[in-house]
């Protein structure tokens, strides 16, 4: 066996064993105690799959080490470190975002292997060479049709996921709609699919440039008009995109690993993204197609007013209460208020009365986002109830306190027909006796809609910081005590 | 490759990615869409071929790119995967 063989056998078997390791790596990554040494397998995965690409004779084909390709190869993985570095410094709020972005680049890698390979085979004019195969430049129809839906779909989920990041990271608030929107994103769609067929037969630098530049557009133009409320969903949809693309672009490079890879990805996206849509009640074509809470329009008026409350007030409630239930969402997250609100819970175990927390599927900005916050302050598993589990509690519930959560708790959602978020299944939180909202101002939630709790007569509003409120209310418990001559 | 080999490949696969969602319970949501997101980033390797194999000045920019997003994806998505899921080992400490 020459060195070249044995290297190129050594790659193959390295990607064998990539697929393996991400695919063990994601099973163990379904249980929170194996969680983590899960991601570690992944991650060992990669590293195998990436060095042995790297000295590969198979990955340089006829050039053999190119020094100007072998320089920017280290370059840019040198580059990649900035990435590490942000991705370590963010706060843990903006992971969302992060997913975002992060999946967005692996959607761009898709998207660009496809513009080289098109942009490859166009040199040699699509003939199948010797030296076009060596230069992985030979494409028959099924690789053609692949790499250019892989590159379409990794284009898609490329700028989308930077607006949905940039939505997200609060640096685009706009939803950007026009009249005949969606008739135009499918007439840009039916264009590019033209633009895609046209160069299955012919292989045309300009084209193949205008048709990523189309399909770039069409990624931002599907995204703009996607209310905040239902980022998650296109997140996790343009994370299975990306899974797609790659899987098809592994094939036209002719890699397991990445078909594997990809193809675990994709379908388990799928599914992940209709689990999320099922939590919030809306079928993905609604998230796409349709445009969510136009601006307070729709809906019936909402009568009465928002009554305030102070801190002393507040605090006697929870003091005369026997269950209390929190309700937090993202406004607690971005308050970083969770410490202190777990400190107050702390407190008010201490004094025998029942605490839990209940979490909407979508609390936060995905599923299981919010357990994540919670168990990052030290909250026990067992106090955290889904919202099926917590639901009925309400009724029996002396005190919910609502923190940072808004449409999650909008009991519209059940009784007004043509309110947008009708359908979506609450938080049974007005059923509680007493409910105290914390919350910073009068604005709106994600969804932009007024919320009905907010105006029932059994809620009131304490106007604060979300860390501010909790520190107040743990000093007035505990000058409560003091009064009450413990 | 076969065309039909790809294509058990690819049901295998795809089949593999919807059982291990099926069983999760729904906290671990979002770490596994990390997770998954991580895992995606294998398409480093397919920059890095293109990259190689790039002639023109044009396709050079083009694999430079691919490599470089595609290891933003690796690097950026394991970063993020392992700091949510030391949030639930904090978590258990925090229950004993």
């Amino acid at each position: 066996m020459t060195l070249d063989s044995l290297f190129d056998f050594l790659a193959k078997a390295s990607y064998f064993a990539a697929a393996v390791l991400f695919i063990l790596g994601l099973m163990k990554m379904g249980s929170p105690v194996t969680a983590r040494q899960g991601i570690r397998w992944a991650g060992v995965g990669m590293v195998i799959a990436t060095v042995v690409t790297f000295f590969a004779p198979s990955t340089w084909g006829t050039h053999g080490f190119d020094p100007i390709n072998l320089a920017l190869m280290i370059v840019a993985i040198v580059i990649s470190y900035v990435f590490w570095i942000w991705g370590k410094k963010v706060p843990i709020t903006d992971m969302p975002q992060m997913v975002a972005i992060f999946n967005g680049m692996g959607g761009g890698s898709a998207a660009a292997i496809g513009a080289a390979t098109l942009i490859n085979a166009a040199t040699y004019s699509g003939a199948c060479t010797p030296e076009a195969i060596a230069a992985h430049a030979c494409l028959d129809t099924t690789k053609s049709v692949l790499g250019i839906l892989g590159a379409l779909i990794g284009a898609v989920s490329f700028s989308g996921s930077i607006i949905a990041w940039a939505k997200l990271d609060g640096r685009l608030d706009k939803r950007v709609t026009f009249p005949g929107q969606q008739v135009f994103n499918l007439l840009v769609f039916v264009g590019l699919l033209a633009l895609g067929g046209y160069l299955v037969y012919a292989l045309d630098v300009p084209i193949i440039i205008t048709f990523f530049v189309v399909a770039l557009l069409l990624g931002v133009l599907m995204t703009l008009p996607i209310g905040g409320a239902d980022m998650p969903v296109v997140i996790s949809l343009y994370n299975a995109f990306t899974g797609l693309a790659v899987a098809f672009e592994g094939y036209v490079l002719g890699n397991e690993a990445l078909i594997i890879a990809g193809t675990v990805v994709g379908a388990a996206g799928m599914l992940l993204t209709q689990l999320m849509a099922k939590a919030m009640n809306r079928p993905i074509s609604g998230v796409l197609f349709s445009n969510f809470g136009g601006g307070g329009s729709g809906g019936e008026e909402i009568t009465g007013s928002m009554k305030p409350i102070e801190a002393p007030d507040a605090s006697s409630l929870l003091y005369l209460a026997e269950r209390v239930i929190v309700v937090p969402g993202y406004g607690m997250a971005v308050a970083q208020a969770q410490h202190k609100m777990w400190e107050l819970c702390k407190q008010l175990i201490a004094r025998d009365k029942e605490v839990k927390f209940a979490i909407h599927p979508v609390a936060g900005r995905m599923p299981g986002h919010m357990n994540v916050l919670l168990a990052e302050a030290g909250v026990p598993y067992d106090l955290i109830a889904d919202m099926d589990d917590i639901n009925p509690e309400f009724k029996t519930c002396d005190v919910a306190i609502v923190i940072g959560a808004n449409d999650v708790v909008n009991p519209v959602a059940k009784t007004d027909k043509s309110s947008p978020i009708y359908g979506m299944p609450v938080l049974d939180v007005i059923d509680a006796k007493q409910v105290i909202v914390i919350k910073r101002g009068k604005g709106t939630g994600f969804a932009g809609i007024e919320n009905a709790l907010f105006y029932a007569d059994n809620c009131r509003m304490l106007y604060a910081d979300g860390q501010e409120a909790a520190n107040r209310l743990i000093a007035e418990l505990k000058a409560l005590d003091g009064g009450g001559g413990h | 490759m076969d065309g039909f080999v790809a294509l058990y490949i690819f049901m295998l696969a795809a089949i593999t990615g919807h059982v291990i969602i099926s069983r999760v319970p729904v906290i671990l949501h979002t770490p596994l869409m990390s997770g998954s997101n991580f895992v995606h980033g294998i398409v480093v390797v397919g920059g890095m071929v293109a990259l190689a194999h790039a002639d023109t000045n044009l396709e050079r920019a083009i694999g430079f790119l691919a490599v470089l997003l595609g290891a933003g994806n690796a690097v950026g998505g394991y970063v993020v995967t392992e700091r949510m899921l030391e949030m639930f080992k904090s978590s258990k400490r925090g229950e004993k």
